[in-house]
């Protein structure tokens, strides 16, 4: 305990903090990009999966095993087949690529599910007026069923995404730069576990408790219907 | 030559058999009702003719273009002249009243944007809501929505527009707005199939009547004719039924 | 791409394999098991528990949730021994995860908790019901409905992704010893793509289970995909 508080002054140093800063942005810049990039993977996917026909049916099975299977499967474990796999086809790829690749795999099957949800919420007949006026599949996804889905989409979206946060927390295996792996690194300087790790929970703390309120309001707000969100009411008849 | 003609087309929901061979024709300028018990398979008519429920057997002439619905070319031609108008509306609840008309002229028929927005307008004025272009759908009433979705079908400027039970989604008091905008379109020569259980208007407005039940035309004729001097039982007792009241 | 798989040597080693998802199906019961426990209590005090207790429970869930279960795992493996608190790294593992799947589980049986609506109860005493009838017959079906196919779910995620971070602090549970092996002779992908496998079996098997037991104990009908 002694030890603990006689090396306080010692860790909350500038240059440890802006290392801390660092980490913590690179925590970010990983999961922003790796959801991103996934959910708009997922929405080809869901695309893909929901193509109509007999010759079709091998692509949606692939879709539903996709889905499945990266769901049941752990992240730890994907980190290590993306590692392995990206260095016998490209050796000069970048830890960041490859952390940034399996936060992608692994999004792209989350994602995937909340989008078909969503999707599946809007009513058959909005996409069967599309049908009748000649709409194409995509078109009427893009122009019709995706815009009323949104509201239903975007908060479960953000709260994977602000969870994911903490699951990079795993890519520090690999040895990303990332926040757990500097928090590994200060501890076998010899600093404090409890010191080092307490400071880097508080870190992760500081950056999803704030995103997911800002998730939960999200959620709030798109629930209100538009008639009583937009400013001048247009009165009903 | 008809206008439309429709012969023996057929169609199931899974394992039951909905239509099973209906046909009739109708010329350019008429308006046909198509009138029976509910399942009949009246409605289906008009959901096949659109493509969104997968006909089994038969073929359409639209003046002289066939349309074989096993060809998904075949039935885009089909839905690029027939309209069809929704008992729920089906408007575009993300869209603004005057995108939910002019999308599908501009997006898919590639007309001049100036050109549809002016005869998006000129269309709505018609129906009456020329002050609704920037509100939504859940801003207007039923009767509304569904004026609006009567100017969207003819926005895609049809050959031949198909109504679905238009009113009977509607508070009674909403009914005659619509029924006014119908007869408006009657008067300008649209030719149109509907199906209505308004008995009264289906005698005012329809050249011709046809009377469906259990997946097959039992009778055809003018309206006077079939709700009248019914030939068959089966019409006898269904008009019988309805016009007593 | 001129990598040659060699499955041999993982055939060979599948004996540690399956100990490694013997390991790993234990912790998930266990650490769902324990954060059942806790979920139980501290939802009961949220939603009938005096304010400060209400307040701690908060603390706890919110701070729990809101850091990475290895942060908490570290925390425990790397930091109590400084303080006088030395425990095996199975026994962090299995602490970390249950204090952490307490915090999840509390706020899914609270939801539960909160779909029992007064007019429910009121009614099961106006039909005569004693408390504990009502508790037996009423309550606890319409909870157990309303939550277990998020339990089911949530037991899916322990047993997946919770029970694996144990590989970082030397458990030997699945990943463990697909890390473990694969170090010795380098067969990484195989290793990995067989694990990723046995992974997938074992869930589909849990999910299956699941969905019978959710089935016979409470009617509720589980969706295995």
């Amino acid at each position: 305990m002694d030890r603990i508080i006689e090396q306080i002054p010692r860790f909350f140093t500038a240059d440890n903090m802006v290392l801390l800063l660092q980490s913590a942005g690179l925590t970010l810049a990983m999961t922003l990009v790796g959801c991103v990039i996934g959910f708009v993977l997922a929405l080809v996917l869901v695309f893909l999966r929901q193509t109509p026909g007999k010759w079709a049916i091998p692509l949606r099975i692939i879709c539903v095993t996709y889905v499945e299977v990266f769901r049941r499967i752990p992240f730890l474990v994907v980190i290590y087949l993306v590692l392995f796999f990206i260095q016998t086809v490209a050796t000069n790829a970048s830890l960041f690529t490859i952390a940034v690749i399996s936060i992608c795999i692994y999004a792209i099957a989350y994602t995937a599910e909340i989008i078909r949800g969503g999707l599946e919420s809007v009513p058959t007949t909005q996409m069967e007026a599309a049908r009748a006026m000649n709409f194409g599949r995509l078109r009427t996804m893009l122009t019709i069923t995706l815009p009323q889905a949104w509201p239903i989409i975007i908060p479960p979206a953000i709260a994977f995404a602000v969870s994911f946060i903490k699951d990079t927390a795993l890519v520090s295996q690999i040895g990303v730069f990332e926040l757990t792996f500097r928090g590994k690194e200060l501890n076998n300087q010899g600093y404090s576990g409890v010191l080092v790790f307490g400071t880097i929970a508080l870190c992760y703390f500081l950056m999803s408790f704030p995103l997911s309120m800002l998730g939960q309001y999200l959620e709030k707000r798109l629930a209100t219907p538009r008639g009583q969100r937009t400013s001048r009411k247009i009165r009903r008849t | 030559m008809p206008h439309l003609a429709v012969n023996e087309l057929r169609a199931r929901y899974g394992a039951l058999d909905v239509l099973k061979g209906v046909s009739f024709s109708i010329e350019k300028g008429q308006v046909v009702a198509l009138v029976g018990p509910s399942g009949s398979g009246k409605s289906t008519v008009l959901r096949t003719l659109v493509g969104l429920t997968p006909a089994t057997g038969g073929n359409v002439m639209i003046n002289d273009d066939r349309i074989d619905f096993a060809s998904t070319a075949s039935l885009r031609r089909a839905r690029d002249q027939i309209a069809i108008v929704f008992q729920q509306y089906n408007l575009f609840q993300n869209m603004r009243i005057i995108d939910n008309v002019t999308v599908a002229p501009t997006k898919i028929k590639k007309r001049p944007k100036a050109e549809v927005r002016a005869d998006a307008e000129r269309l709505l004025a018609m129906v009456g809501l020329a002050d609704k272009l920037q509100a939504f759908p859940d801003q207007l009433s039923g009767g509304q929505q569904q004026r609006v979705a009567i100017a969207r079908a003819l926005a895609l400027h049809p050959e031949i527009l198909l109504l679905d039970e238009v009113t009977s989604a509607l508070d009674p008091e909403l009914v005659n707005e619509v029924l006014d905008s119908i007869r408006q379109l009657a008067e300008d020569g649209m030719t149109m199939v509907l199906v209505s259980h308004e008995m009264a208007f289906v005698r005012e407005i329809a050249d011709q009547v046809v009377f469906m039940d259990g997946g097959v035309v039992v009778e055809h004729g003018p309206p006077a004719q079939l709700f009248d001097n019914p030939k068959t039982d089966r019409a006898r007792n269904f008009f019988g039924k309805i016009l007593r009241h | 791409m001129n990598y040659t798989f060699q499955y041999g040597v993982v055939w060979d080693n599948f004996g540690a394999l399956m100990e490694g998802a013997w390991l790993t199906l234990q912790l998930g019961v266990f650490a769902f098991g324990g954060g059942l426990l806790i979920g139980l209590i501290c939802a009961s005090i949220k939603t009938y528990g005096p304010l400060p207790l209400r307040i701690l429970v908060d603390s706890y869930v919110v701070f729990i949730t809101n850091t990475p279960a290895l942060i908490q795992i570290y925390f425990l493996y790397f930091g109590l021994p400084e303080l006088g608190v030395r425990w095996s790294n199975e026994a962090c593992v299995l602490i970390g995860l249950v204090l952490n799947a307490g915090a999840y589980l509390t706020m899914i049986l609270r939801a539960g908790f909160l779909s029992v609506r007064k007019n429910e109860i009121e009614a099961g005493l106006t039909m005569g019901f004693s408390v504990v009838q009502q508790i037996r017959y009423i309550i606890v079906p319409h909870i157990a409905k309303s939550v277990y196919p998020a339990l089911a779910n949530f037991f899916i995620v322990v047993l997946v992704m919770g029970t694996s971070v144990g590989a970082l602090i030397g458990v030997d549970e699945l990943t463990g010893q697909a890390i473990n092996l694969s170090s010795i002779n380098y067969r990484w992908l195989e290793y990995f793509s067989v694990v990723a496998v046995l992974y997938v079996a074992l869930t589909f098997v849990a999910s299956i289970g699941l969905a019978l037991l959710g089935r016979w104990a409470f009617r509720v009908k589980v969706r295995i995909f």
